[in-house]
């Protein structure tokens, strides 16, 4: 049973009413709100056990390092990873893809190798492999999505060729809430000794990830659309594959030893994690995501269909009010139109009713290009999301009937 | 067009938010459309939410621009922003307090941060253009 108002009570931020009404939070694609067990974790550690990591033996390190480390067992386990060793801390999944691009991509992309990528691709996930294509001379291929949003097979093994080295590809549309079939398309990418990195940032978040049974290379999200803390991300790769990759960045905390004249590198996860890291930031996401374990993401994933079953019905019955995006297998994630009013327009009026909607082009602007628009205007859900959110939400979206 | 103190006028009789943002629309539909010769990247401005682009001029020594967006009401922003800026010598362009303008208005609460960046980003191209102007005259 999932107890939407147990986990509505979790999350403090709910509790603010401003000018008398609630605030209803409908970006969460964007960023998500914090539960309270994060929000103490992190207090207690500064409160009690800051240090940094990694260093020294007395009390405060030793108990840093074990809930720095213990953050990353959790994060493993949240992801089913073989060892936590796999786990790497970043600032977020656009530096999770940077390194990856920047290490990985540079010493294994050569001339006329192919970099794939999906139609439905968020920058992050975009533009490091244009600067990789331009440094190595490899070659950026786009696989095209159908015009309602949906993953399409054939045009995916079309592009699929012996020469692509690499795919690159989202979970899950931070624009039109497409699942991609992930497992399948790492299988194929497999069969022609491509190597796949998977933007997990949407689809970590709405269903369960299991690296393992997916058999992806690398994985990448962001901690704070995860109800974690800003400022951490976390970068999964493959152990086989890390052991023989070169730094990112260079510094403190991720050599073995060091001369003027030569230094050798530490092993992952140490040899990607330079300088100190966002420690407190690192332990919050390890309570964030055992939060989450304990809900149960397939239980999490679920009430979300519902929510979505629930909105596309309201739409339904409203005129005017479409959907971009309407892939048979989808996430709470909804790009919406409603009279062809712009984005910014709506945005202004539903702000004015406390709800909260993202406009703009998502960070995906050749895929709101492709979908035939300047600008988008989203709703998305998160597990705090009320049904009632939702009839607030087409409540204010009514409004701007008043005036277009 | 009405100058910039009628405008004020008028906003200052309404209360709510919706009454505003209606006079804010019906500014936007008296916009004069700007020719799709001029819808280019060239003029485009960067930083809105929505597609804006804006052609300045000197004419007789007097500033003048044109300007028009897909969003309704940024294209009563470019209206009031024309009140503001057109007419005016090149010299006196960069020290109209715009903010402190849209203050008075009671346009101020009513901009978000990002929209407000995006009214900015018109201001600042106007402003850059008049600089360069200024600089070119002397």
């Amino acid at each position: 049973m999932y107890n939407i108002d147990q986990i509505r009570a979790d999350f403090p931020i709910f509790k603010r009413i401003e000018n008398g009404k609630p605030i209803v939070y409908l970006d969460s694609a964007a960023s998500a709100q914090k539960p309270q067990c994060v929000l103490d974790k992190m207090t207690d550690v500064y409160q009690n056990s800051y240090a940094n990591v990694h260093r020294s033996e007395y009390l405060l390190a030793d108990e840093i390092t074990t809930l720095y480390e213990n953050a990353r067992e959790r994060i493993q386990n949240f992801i089913s990873a073989s060892s936590s060793h796999e786990i790497i801390f970043t600032r977020n999944a656009t530096e999770s893809i940077n390194l990856v691009a920047n290490t990985w991509g540079l010493e294994n992309l050569q001339k006329d190798d192919v970099i794939l990528v999906s139609e439905a691709e968020h920058h992050a996930n975009l533009t490091p492999w244009q600067i990789v294509a331009q440094k190595t001379g490899a070659k950026l291929k786009v696989f095209k999505i159908s015009d309602t949003g949906n993953f399409l097979q054939e045009e995916f093994e079309k592009s699929l060729k012996d020469n692509v080295k690499l795919v690159a590809v989202t979970a899950m549309s931070n624009v039109l809430g497409t699942i991609f079939p992930i497992r399948q398309i790492i299988q194929k990418a497999h069969q022609v000794g491509a190597k796949v990195l998977v933007d997990a940032c949407q689809g970590v978040v709405h269903q369960k990830t299991d690296v393992q049974d997916l058999d992806c290379d690398f994985l990448a999200f962001s901690g704070h659309k995860l109800y974690g803390p800003t400022g951490i991300g976390v970068l999964y790769i493959k152990s086989e594959i890390s052991k023989d990759m070169p730094p990112y960045q260079t510094g403190g905390d991720m050599v073995d030893t060091v001369t003027y004249e030569k230094t050798t590198y530490a092993l992952p996860p140490a040899r990607f994690e330079a300088g100190t890291p966002a420690i407190v930031e690192a332990i919050g996401l390890g309570e964030a995501v055992s939060y989450l374990s304990k809900i149960g993401m397939e239980n999490i994933s679920s009430y979300e269909k519902e929510l979505l079953t629930y909105f596309n019905q309201k739409a339904n019955e409203l005129p005017h009010f479409k959907i971009i995006g309407t892939a048979k297998n989808k996430g709470g994630v909804i790009s919406f139109d409603y009279k062809g009013i712009h984005p910014q327009d709506l945005s202004f009026i539903l702000s004015h009713e406390n709800v909260a909607i993202r406009v703009g082009h998502h960070c995906a602007e050749p895929l709101v290009h492709r979908m035939g628009y300047s600008s988008i205007a989203r709703a998305s859900f998160g597990m705090y999301t009320l049904k009632e959110d939702i009839d607030l939400f087409f409540k204010a979206l009514l409004k701007a009937d008043r005036f277009f | 067009m009405e100058n910039i103190e009628t405008l004020s006028d008028n906003f200052s009789f309404l209360e709510s938010w919706e009454d505003k943002y209606q006079y804010l629309l019906d500014l936007g539909e008296k916009l004069e459309p700007l020719d799709t010769c001029f819808q280019t990247d060239e003029f485009k401005v960067t930083g809105c939410q929505s597609q804006v682009w804006l052609v300045p001029e000197i004419k007789d020594g007097k500033f003048y621009f044109k300007a028009t967006s897909d969003a309704m009401m940024v294209r009563g922003i470019i209206y009031v922003l024309k009140a503001i800026y057109n007419g005016k010598s090149i010299h006196e362009i960069k020290n109209i307090e715009v903010e402190k303008i849209f203050a008075t208005l009671g346009l101020e609460g009513h901009l978000s941060s990002s929209r407000r960046n995006g009214m900015l980003s018109m201001v600042e191209k106007i402003r850059l253009y008049a600089i360069k102007a200024e600089a070119q005259q002397q």
